[in-house]
């Protein structure tokens, strides 16, 4: 069997004296939709993050299709085919939507690809085509967050992480995203989700992760964990 | 009006000095939000690069127009390395720490520099005089001065004229990196906000090194242009002009490239008039009385964030 596209095993991350991540180890596969659930505090951010880089590792390894990545800086994973769709979006706000989507694609060559690829977006963004041309620290939350989704896929990658893309957003607005990460994945895209909003991210993924203070407490597929009494009781409001 | 035009000359020929030593603040400022107090001493080891240079070419003998490219680009290469090294070696071992520390360094670097070119030459090991020690030292004549211009009484040299043609070159090409290439763009992002360039895949740590390279290099050619018209260059030469151009800075708006040409010319203009027209002996006051102004009124600066600054 070839390597998982994702490998986590067994990291730690401290943040001065505390611990924040006890060991976790998950794996995405090429083509999976995978949802990293949990309470506030649990660790899904940090484990996010220490997978791009973003933090320092104490303990564990992390592989890319194979490759150890764990000493890698964050922007050497964008040309290893992985995009972070960081918390709070980080969109550049004074620039405009299209502008913000060209940083996206800074290390492609293509100019031509790119334009295809700014073009052929807009299909699954709609709303990014209406603002294009607005600064983006006009646009609203939900558009926003599009745009962070939007950015990263110009980069094209194989592996997308998501962080808490629902956060603050209306249902309907939390619908559309949804939809849009499933229309993405459908193409190719493997998606690792950190999510709140649990039952939307287990109905959408093909397998989930239950993190508990820093740890892995359960994991399974998104519809033995949406079935499961724990998890039920804990994350979904019994 | 002859007297008018000879300080609006002078006003602007400093201007251009102070904005091109500006620049270097201003863009480090944008990618690192440090000050680098050892700017003005850059700029000093500008004067110096150019000198040793000058001298082992032999350019009192016989100047020449290749030589005399040679020191000048000579000089902004040095300076250039001496500014990676800075970064690589003071600064970047600090970044995760508090901002605080960054800045007690760099005005430890700024202390080496002024005092370390302040040593006797260590003769027994270099053939230069190195390091100059604190005599002030002669540069040598690039090319002779000439009058261009003469509007009733005001004159213009080739210097002038060179230096202002060499000054505003040099900010068109800073002003092409930043605005209209691939490097720019990364820089402008690392500007705004270093994480989220990074997940875009922009190598941070390079665009921060070449940032300071960049400024460290046009601090070199400001030092040129200056040690060409008035050649007295020791090792202290760089603490006022380096204090005046971060006013400029500031005045501008910190972390503006655009502001920071303008904030230079305007204080080069300002000292001009004040000190002709007004107390010679302010020239220097009116420096700072400008900073207090604008922390006051506006602190943010002329074409600071506030405004639409396009990154």
């Amino acid at each position: 069997m070839s390597a998982p596209l994702l490998e986590v095993d067994g990291i730690e991350v401290r943040y001065g004296a505390v611990t924040a991540i006890k060991g976790v180890s998950l794996k995405v596969g090429a083509g999976e939709i995978v949802a990293l659930i949990g309470a506030n505090g649990a660790g899904k951010t940090t484990t996010l993050k220490a997978v791009s880089g973003m933090l320092r590792l104490a303990a564990g390894g992390v592989k890319l299709a194979g490759e150890p990545v764990a000493s890698l800086k964050p922007h050497q994973f964008v040309a290893r085919g992985m995009a972070h769709a960081p918390e709070g979006r980080g969109i550049f706000l004074n620039l405009t939507g299209a502008e913000n989507r060209e940083r996206g694609a800074f290390l492609r060559r293509d100019k031509d690809g790119i334009a295809a690829d700014l073009e052929k977006h807009f299909t699954l963004f709609p709303r990014l085509k209406e603002r294009r041309t607005q600064v983006a620290g006009t646009l609203s939350g939900g558009e926003q967050q599009m745009l962070a989704v939007a950015r990263a896929l110009m980069s094209r990658p194989r592996l997308l992480l998501l962080d808490e893309p629902s956060l603050g957003l209306a249902p309907i607005v939390v619908e559309s995203i949804f939809s849009v990460i499933t229309t993405v994945n459908k193409e190719g895209v493997a998606v690792l989700l950190v999510e709140q909003n649990a039952h939307k991210a287990l109905g959408i993924a093909h397998r989930g992760y239950v993190l508990e203070t820093g740890k892995v407490a359960t994991e399974g597929t998104g519809k033995e964990l949406l079935a499961s009494p724990a998890v039920r009781v804990a994350y979904l409001g019994g | 009006m002859s007297e008018f035009l000879q300080h609006l000359v002078n006003g602007v020929s400093v201007g251009t000095i102070y904005a091109l030593i500006a620049l270097g603040y201003t863009m480090v400022y944008g990618v690192l939000k440090l000050i680098n107090f050892a700017h003005g001493d850059v700029y000093m080891v500008g004067a110096f690069a150019a000198f040793y240079i000058a001298n082992a070419l032999g350019v009192g003998d016989s100047p020449t127009l290749g030589k005399t490219l040679l020191v000048f680009t000579g000089s902004m290469a040095v300076c250039a390395g001496l500014g990676y090294a800075i970064e690589r070696l003071a600064y970047r071992p600090l970044r995760e720490r508090p901002r605080l520390t960054s800045l007690i360094t760099a005005i430890g670097v700024s202390f080496l520099l002024e005092y370390g070119f302040q040593l006797a030459p260590f003769e027994s090991i270099t053939s230069m005089e190195f390091p100059p020690g604190p005599t002030p030292r002669f540069f040598p004549e690039l090319f002779p001065r000439t009058v261009w211009l003469q509007i009733g009484e005001v004159a213009i040299s080739n210097i002038d004229v060179l230096s202002l043609l060499v000054a505003i070159a040099l900010m068109i090409g800073l002003e092409f990196i930043v605005y209209r290439t691939k490097f720019g763009t990364a820089m402008r992002a690392v500007s705004f906000d270093p994480q989220t360039a990074a997940l875009m895949g922009i190598p941070v740590d390079r665009v921060i090194s070449i940032t300071f390279a960049l400024g460290s290099a046009l601090a070199a050619a400001a030092a040129v242009l200056v040690a060409i018209s008035r050649p007295r260059i020791d090792p202290l030469m760089g603490m006022m002009p380096g204090l005046k151009a971060f006013v400029a800075a500031v005045f501008g708006g910190i972390g503006n490239v655009p502001g920071a040409m303008v904030g230079g010319i305007v204080l080069g203009l300002a000292e001009e008039f004040v000190a002709g027209y007004g107390v010679s002996s302010f020239r220097d006051a009116i420096a700072f009385a400008i900073l207090i102004a604008v922390l006051l009124i506006r602190p943010q600066g002329l074409f600071g964030r506030q405004s639409v600054e396009k990154v």
